[in-house]
């Protein structure tokens, strides 16, 4: 059922009695999925994330491939290579404002953005983006006029999804490498302006 | 390699989801149940989670598309949209002349 959520607590849980269930019958060790998780972690981080955006900023022809085929555009540059999920970027604009949820658990592009914030995770964020992004962006100090058409992604199936801001004005003089240092993780997410 | 069959659903078409509350698992959240949407475009197909999540290895699998709901039909006020990744048998067509 989709409303069948578990607490952190209970999912923390479950997952430290498979790890010692594993233990017990010897199918792995406990260095061996440190190791595991070490690796994983590695390879995600926002700064990935950002590397896209300050590339699509940019690449005027990297950006198009990026929006049209997410995964295709950041496997270029060695990210998300052999994952079995889609990524989608969609892009803010003067006229549109992207903002990303996930309503039933908590799917996140951890691959390009790392390990979610507990707010992304929580019941009052998951509920209320949905119904009142507005008010839930004005709390994370983001006001948009009106004319702005917010959209919210809310991520059901095996699609993830990241935000492409909007480039800061007098940037011009930026290399990719700065630009990609003014990008922040909640600019991904679509609760942050840059 | 043999052509595969056309989506049931093109860009743009108007769908409605189901209204339906299963007794097991879903991805079609409460919230999007009976509601007018028009699909964005396919996401590309995926095994059906209401049945793989039961455990059994007979799911079909099925189209998924993005479908666009405004805040107003969702949520009877407000001006924004929200996209859901939907699998084919949440959807059925919204046809004009039936409303």
């Amino acid at each position: 059922m989709s409303g069948d959520h578990h607490t952190d607590a209970t999912t923390a849980r479950r997952v430290r009695r498979l790890e010692t269930l594993l233990e017990e019958k010897g199918l792995i060790t406990g260095e061996r999925l440190d190791e595991a998780i070490d690796a994983f972690l590695a390879e995600s981080s926002p700064a990935n994330g950002a590397r896209v955006v300050a590339r699509a900023w940019t690449d005027d022809a990297y950006r198009a491939r990026l929006l049209a085929d997410g995964t295709a555009a950041v496997q270029e540059l060695g990210h998300m290579e052999g994952s079995y999920q889609r990524l989608r970027v969609v892009e803010n604009t003067e006229s549109v404002h992207n903002v990303i949820v996930c309503t039933l658990c908590s799917c996140y592009p951890l691959r390009l953005l790392g390990p979610s914030p507990s707010w992304y995770k929580s019941e009052a964020y998951r509920s209320r983006v949905v119904r009142e992004p507005r008010a839930v962006l004005r709390e994370f100090g983001l006001t948009l006029p009106d004319s702005v058409d917010v959209v919210v992604w809310d991520s059901s199936a095996e699609t993830r999804y990241m935000v492409l801001p909007r480039r800061p004005q007098a940037t011009e003089g930026l290399d990719e490498e700065e630009l990609a240092a003014l990008v922040t993780r909640n600019a991904l997410i679509g609760t942050a302006p840059l | 390699m043999t052509d595969a069959p056309p989506d049931r659903f093109p860009p743009g078409t108007r769908v409605r989801t189901f209204r339906h509350d299963p007794p097991h698992h879903t991805r079609l959240p409460r919230y999007a149940r009976g509601k007018r949407g028009v699909v964005v475009e396919p996401e590309g197909p995926d095994e059906l989670p209401d049945i793989s999540a039961q455990g059994r290895g007979d799911a079909p699998v099925e189209q998924i598309y993005a479908v666009r709901f405004a805040a107003r039909d969702l949520w009877g006020e407000g001006d924004h949209h929200v996209v859901l990744d939907l699998w084919e048998s949440y959807l059925e067509e919204d046809r004009q002349d039936e409303r």
